[in-house]
């Protein structure tokens, strides 16, 4: 696969960033196809009542000047050997809501406990089928009203990917990361990755479709700034 | 009652076709509990979704398990010829290994097996098994039937020429195009081809890196949303020329038996006509981005071409090698049983 990166890594000396903060913007080249209706949703006598109007599939967020949300960005390679930071007591969260994960990728830090909520009236069952590097998988149903659920992923894995079978369409991304250091991009294909020590990283960014990309940067006391790009062909 | 047993087998093949092209195999991640319920008293308020579709396959399921064990029973009890009863006991043992391959499937569905993800081993083999177990069903309804004993219908081939290796062949063929077809559909990645009669344009696809980078990029299913990978690609074109294979195949049947034995013409054609029937469906299951009830029709035709097929290929041996001559008529009751013409019919009819 090949990628094309626009720009290689910026190092600017601003102000305006916290030092060690990477921040950056991941673009698009190329069109996308279009998103589709998910006519399922629509249809399923549950579901069409949950939500207010169409929903289209949300593979390609593209957002102003081809700013592509939906891009799990992460430290992959660079971080000094026993470097270890705390694992955040709080839980990242993922709910269902309108037949629909929320968010549709988000992050969490290995070990770090993700929560799984159902926020609709009706059940769900949420299957984590696969994993590719030994993560405990399962599959269970999330009822009306039913508590949320606790899960812990104890290895790093980009994507760990939830699915509802009762409403095929329903599709979840989590980007268990080592270390604190990733973001995940917003709809204009912008992040923020905090606190990273001064030194040569090794970034990942993942996107669902557009697949993988690494970029180098070096990481000064006044932080860094990024830019790369999915060519879609 | 192997007719019965046969078309509602015919259905819960339907049914779970239909689960796997809703892609809701998992929706109950339980078995043989349904959401912890005995399976036969799941509310049916619950009947949510994709729920509906497994719960409904594995109810019409346990129904088919009670029939084929009525069926062996009555074959048992009722028909004289001992290899008819251990077709029926057979058909018993399918039908429970079937059962417990189905709930493999689910609870197993994470676990490898012998490298295989347990979702594409045990959803591969049940439904594997399952047009196998339907096609014995129909061999049972054939050798029970009252044709089966009429000579006029199953009079040895007029030239002395052998045509039944041709039939069986052609039957062997339809086994192997639904054991890819069975692959194709657990992988559970939507269509890996998207585009017929042509593939991405060409007559055979480019799987390389770069290509499959830039396929993945545009896949934009709702319900699939897997990357197709080149294993997949090549599944699903040996499935498209062995299906042209096929096709060429019972056109090639056709003329055979219009040369040596005319009288089984009409055989045939009911054959070429589900051949074409499938392969059209085929098509426009492509066409239409595998709309599931299409590609639940697609799966249904395919069995039932299957099942013909192994029927008159078994009619077929059985005239060419005389025995029907030597059938054994069964009786019931202290009396044997008449056709309507009159002929000896098996009591399991």
């Amino acid at each position: 696969m090949k990628y094309t990166f626009l720009l290689s890594s910026l190092f600017l000396g601003s102000t305006a960033v916290l030092a060690g903060d990477v921040t950056g913007k991941v673009t698009v080249k190329g069109t996308p196809a279009a998103e589709r209706p998910i006519a399922p949703l629509m249809a399923d006598a549950n579901c069409g009542k949950a939500v207010s109007g169409p929903v289209n599939t949300r593979h390609y967020v593209v957002g102003a000047d081809s700013g592509l949300g939906n891009v799990f960005v992460y430290v992959k390679a660079g971080l000094p050997e026993g470097y270890k930071t705390e694992v955040p007591a709080t839980k990242a969260v993922m709910d269902q809501v309108g037949c629909l994960y929320e968010p549709y990728v988000m992050g969490a830090v290995a070990g770090q406990t993700v929560e799984i909520r159902n926020s609709d009236p009706f059940l769900h069952n949420v299957n984590f089928m696969k994993s590719a590097v030994g993560n405990p998988t399962f599959n269970f149903a999330q009822g009306k009203g039913a508590k949320p659920v606790d899960k812990v992923f104890a290895k790093e894995e980009v994507f760990v990917k939830l699915q509802c079978n009762v409403h095929p369409w329903m599709f979840g991304y989590i980007g268990v990361s080592s270390s604190p250091h990733f973001a995940v991009t917003d709809k204009d294909g912008k992040f923020t990755i905090k606190g990273l020590p001064a030194g040569k990283y090794t970034l990942g960014f993942k996107h669902l479709k557009g697949g993988d990309l690494t970029q180098e940067v070096e990481v000064k006391d006044s932080g860094a700034t990024v830019a790369a790009a999915f060519d879609v062909k | 009652m192997a007719v019965f047993t046969a078309v509602w087998a015919l259905l819960v093949v339907s049914i779970g076709g239909l689960v796997t092209s809703k892609g809701v195999g998992m929706a109950v991640p339980d078995w043989p509990t349904t959401y912890g319920y005995n399976m036969f008293f799941f509310p049916f308020d619950q009947w949510d979704g994709g729920i509906f579709h497994e719960h409904v396959h594995r109810l019409v399921a346990s129904v088919l398990g009670g029939l084929t064990i009525l069926l062996a029973a009555f074959l048992q009890g009722l028909d004289r010829r001992r290899w008819v009863k251990v077709l029926g006991w057979a058909a018993v043992v399918a039908v429970v290994i079937q059962g417990v391959l189905g709930g493999k499937r689910v609870v197993l569905n994470s676990v490898d097996v012998l490298g295989i993800p347990g979702s594409i081993f045990f959803g591969v083999l049940h439904a594997a098994l399952a047009q196998l177990f339907f096609s014995l069903l129909i061999v049972l309804a054939v050798v029970t039937s009252g044709r089966w004993f009429s000579r006029s219908a199953v009079e040895p081939s007029a030239s002395g020429r052998p045509l039944a290796p041709w039939f069986a062949l052609l039957a062997a063929g339809t086994i192997l195009q639904l054991l890819v077809a069975a692959s194709m559909r657990h992988q559970h990645a939507g269509l890996a081809v998207p585009d017929f009669p042509l593939a991405y344009g060409r007559v055979y696809p480019k799987t390389d890196p770069m290509t499959l980078e830039s396929v993945n990029q545009r896949r934009m299913g709702v319900v699939d949303d897997a990357p197709v990978t080149p294993f997949q690609i090549h599944l699903h074109m040996a499935h498209r020329f062995l299906a042209v294979g096929l096709v060429a195949g019972v056109l090639l049947l056709q003329r055979k038996v219009s040369r040596f034995d005319p009288t089984w013409r009409p055989a045939s054609r009911v054959w070429l006509g589900l051949f074409g029937l499938q392969f059209v469906l085929g098509a426009i299951t492509v066409w239409t981005n595998k709309a599931a009830d299409l590609a639940t029709a697609h799966v249904a035709v395919g069995a039932m071409t299957l099942a013909y097929g192994v029927a008159v290929s078994v009619t077929r041996f059985a005239a060419e090698r005389g025995s029907i001559r030597a059938f054994q008529p069964c009786e019931s009751s202290g009396r044997i049983l008449k056709s309507p013409a009159g002929s000896p019919v098996a009591a399991a009819r």
